[in-house]
């Protein structure tokens, strides 16, 4: 099979450069090496649309950061369905000691085009932010920023790519890479051979592994992990806006991150790692975690956290690495892209759309971009007349599976349809099992609905992809 | 809106007895809602013997207890079911919607029982580190699959909590044919009932290991071992008691919930400790005219104390209704 284009990688970074030069008249496969699109780093995210701040003036992140927060305000989150909420943000200080360093995040926030940028004191504190402990003497207002779920951007790009033409292929982890004498590459994935005049390497955690296989080993991803704790559906209230401390060295610190689901999520650390796999929490993390939240708000209690998670951060220096390769004509990298990756992965597809046109692709629109995306039915988002509406129209929108989450029936199918074939994809999809039973009572009843859809016997169902089965032996 | 006089959520033994017993004591009209299919809530899957030894003076299983309680409630015309019905909202005003296929309802009730049960403290809750692979579900959620469903889960397991539910999963399990190799306890003595800690592990001759703790869980894609360690009174970690166990099925059973989301949406006072509606008797919430029974109240260990005191709840609620 012949490409234009070979894109390394569906999480955030690939998806969005898939979906561009979805509006070109290109053939473009995007590969995937786990089950289904954001598995990798892009489903542990936070899922902040940063405003930009905290970023230098003289960093790509920083100027990409602003562009895709434009993007998602202005297009994409319109375009492609998405539920995008602009809280704002709040970095707050407890020492007016510290004044100077939020003036500075100020000018260099204003320096790279932030709108809106405002200094509040105490009082406006306690009006607007009621739960914040007494410590918190001031903070900065920043009100371009948002928060969006990770993994449904994800999946509405890849979506939206696959209609307008992206071959996607899931389960196919690169092993080979060959360049061809007169530009080009063979790229082997999942048993096939492909060819491809360009590759797009965003193979987050591996981009660097990916990149010396394609014949230039010039970086190197360090792991840097974070660990989050959600909260309960219930303490969705306890912050308007997203909460920072002042940044460190390392990390833009512990925070309060309000989710676009509702349950507010608290974390996350910051400590490198050497394995690419280490997705295991700690008792330290969740300590660290506590501290750090309770210094901002004190009401938040151990026994609010529903669930946990850790991710990894593909941390490659400062910044960004976003090039061609001279060393291995045709190869672009997408790399390093850890925080404010998410929101920057718009422009940054634009970006890398630039550096394939110089280095000799052509880009001509096709006649007919499918830009608009059909949001799914959410019930969780809907107010109870069009919910009504819904189910009058659909009866199986009125069948609940999830009861903490209010998923029915119908929505599982819906995720079946659009792509999930795996439990963690329909929970990612669907929020059904992301609840406070953590899936006690509907998981049963989505497998078999996977089942029914799918083809599958049960004890191939898995979680999320080969190995990870949930059933080991069936009693007929 | 529609009116109807008792709208009872949940139709497992708690619901059914507040049902049946609302009936005898005066209640004309009774709305029974249940989420699932079938009346008869978590007793279905609780397919081993043991219910019934007070209220029926008989050795049933759960689906048996359930049964004859489905049968007294599906007699009676004047309590209506309404079955894969799941509320969704309820006010301090006694209005309730709720979602079943094909509509939203919208209902007013001059009393409500809330019947809704418990559900199961998860990993998460005890936070127990480490990585997150397929393998680990709740006692209960296991004890579906393999009672209702069919499924076998895995093939060797280690169980966390001696609650009733783990013990009995450690012997559903051993009976499927799957290695239990440890029931992992950090307190000092077992919640679960004595006859259970001899029927389902000494005569299995599985090891209880109280004052123990898992202090991670490995495995990529599915489990793989749980670390144990050894904890002090405090439950502080013995430095060097530590020791692995391989398994690849990690069973949850570290205590219920009650479930009271809907009483607190309706602006009632819930304990957040114990989840369980503040109140100043057994059945009552601090909303006049919504009652709470069942294991929604309070967790109870025998189904037949859970008919006892919902029964109490329908003939409170009828009273509440004939003094308004």
């Amino acid at each position: 099979m012949t490409y234009d284009v070979i894109i390394a990688g569906a999480g955030i970074t690939g998806a969005a450069v898939a979906r561009e030069l979805s509006r070109y008249k290109l053939k473009v496969l995007l590969l995937e090496k786990e089950a289904e699109p954001a598995f990798g780093v892009s489903k542990s995210n936070s899922g902040i649309i940063h405003a930009g701040t905290q970023n230098s003036p003289s960093s790509v992140k920083g100027w990409l950061c602003v562009e895709g927060n434009r993007l998602m305000r202005e297009e994409i989150a319109a375009d492609l369905g998405l539920n995008f909420v602009q809280c704002g943000q709040l970095i707050v200080v407890f020492d007016l000691a510290d004044l100077p360093e939020l003036e500075k995040i100020k000018k260099d926030g204003e320096a790279l085009g932030i709108k809106g940028l405002a200094l509040v004191d105490r009082a406006w504190l306690e009006k607007n932010e009621p739960n914040l402990g007494p410590e918190v003497k001031a903070a900065l207002h920043v009100p371009t920023a948002g928060i969006i779920s990770p993994y449904r951007f994800v999946y509405a790009l890849v979506e939206n790519a696959v209609k307008n033409g992206v071959d996607l292929k899931t389960s196919s982890r690169i092993v080979g890479i060959n360049r061809i004498e007169k530009g080009g590459f063979y790229v082997e994935a999942g048993g096939t051979v492909y060819t491809a005049r360009f590759l797009v390497n965003a193979a987050g955690l591996y981009a660097d592994e990916l990149s010396a296989l394609a014949g230039a080993p010039t970086f190197k991803i360090t792991p840097r992990k974070g660990e989050e704790y959600l909260l309960d559906k219930k303490r969705e209230h306890i912050a308007s806006h997203i909460i920072f401390p002042l940044p460190s060295k390392a990390s833009k610190g512990i925070l309060i991150i309000k989710t676009s689901d509702g349950n507010p999520m608290i974390g996350p650390t910051a400590h490198d790692v050497d394995d690419k796999a280490d997705l295991a929490t700690t008792d330290e993390g969740l300590a660290e975690v506590l501290s750090g939240v309770r210094r901002m708000m004190p009401s938040v209690s151990k026994s609010d956290i529903i669930a946990y998670f850790a991710g990894l951060r593909p941390v490659a220096g400062k910044d960004f690495i976003i090039r061609h390769e001279d060393s291995a004509p045709g190869l672009v990298n997408a790399a390093g892209i850890q925080s404010p990756g998410l929101t920057s992965a718009p422009a940054i597809a634009v970006m890398v759309c630039d550096l394939l046109k110089k280095h000799g692709l052509k880009l001509e629109p096709k006649a007919e971009f499918h830009k608009l995306r059909q949001r799914p039915a959410h019930l969780f988002q809907l107010p109870l007349e069009e919910a009504r509406k819904l189910i009058e129209k659909n009866s199986a929108y009125g069948d609940v599976v999830c009861r903490c989450e209010l998923v029915s029936a119908q929505e599982v199918r819906d995720a079946i349809k659009r792509g999930a074939s795996t439990l963690d994809g329909i929970k990612f999809r669907t929020r059904a099992q992301a609840g406070r039973c953590h899936g006690g009572f509907c998981t049963t009843r989505i497998m078999k609905i996977m089942q029914e859809e799918l083809g599958f016997p049960v004890t191939a169902l898995t979680k999320r992809g080969p190995g990870s089965e949930l059933i080991k032996d069936e009693r007929k | 809106m529609k009116e109807r006089e008792l709208v009872i959520v949940g139709g497992g033994p708690a619901g059914m007895a507040a049902a049946v017993a609302a009936r005898e004591h005066g209640v004309e009209d009774v709305l029974l809602l249940e989420r699932d299919q079938h009346l008869g809530g978590i007793l279905n899957q609780c397919i081993h013997p043991g219910f019934g030894l007070h209220h029926f003076k008989a050795e049933l299983t759960g689906p048996e207890y359930a049964d004859r309680f489905a049968s007294l409630v599906k007699e009676d015309p004047n309590i209506e079911v309404s079955l894969r019905s799941f509320v969704v909202k309820l006010t301090k005003d006694r209005e309730l919607s709720f979602l079943r296929p094909g509509s939203l309802e919208e209902i007013k009730a001059r009393a409500i029982i809330l019947a809704t049960g418990c559900r199961e403290r998860t990993r998460e809750m005890i936070q127990i580190p480490g990585s997150r692979p397929a393998g680990i579900y709740p006692a209960g959620l296991a004890q579906k699959m393999v009672n209702m469903e069919g499924w076998i889960p895995g093939k060797e397991a280690v169980i966390v909590g001696s609650g009733d539910i783990g013990l009995i999963m450690a012997r559903r399990m051993a009976l499927e044919g799957v290695l239990v190799k440890a029931v992992i306890e950090i307190q000092k003595t077992s919640r679960g009932l004595v006859r259970n800690v001899v029927q389902c592990l000494e005569d299995f001759g599985i090891p209880l290991y109280f004052q123990h703790r898992i202090s991670a869980i490995h495995g990529r894609d599915r489990v793989e071992k749980v670390d144990v360690v050894k904890v002090d009174d405090e439950f502080k970690d013995i430095t060097g008691s530590g020791f692995e166990i391989s398994c690849d099925t990690v069973l949850i059973s570290v205590g219920l919930i009650p479930e009271n989301e809907l009483l607190e949406m309706a602006g009632a006072e819930i304990d957040r400790k114990t989840n369980t509606p503040v109140a100043k008797d057994v059945n009552l919430t601090s909303i006049p005219g919504v009652f709470a029974c069942g294991n929604a109240c309070k967790v109870y260990d025998l189904v037949d104390w859970v008919t006892r005191d919902s029964m109490l709840a329908g003939k409170m609620a009828a009273e509440y209704l004939k003094a308004k």
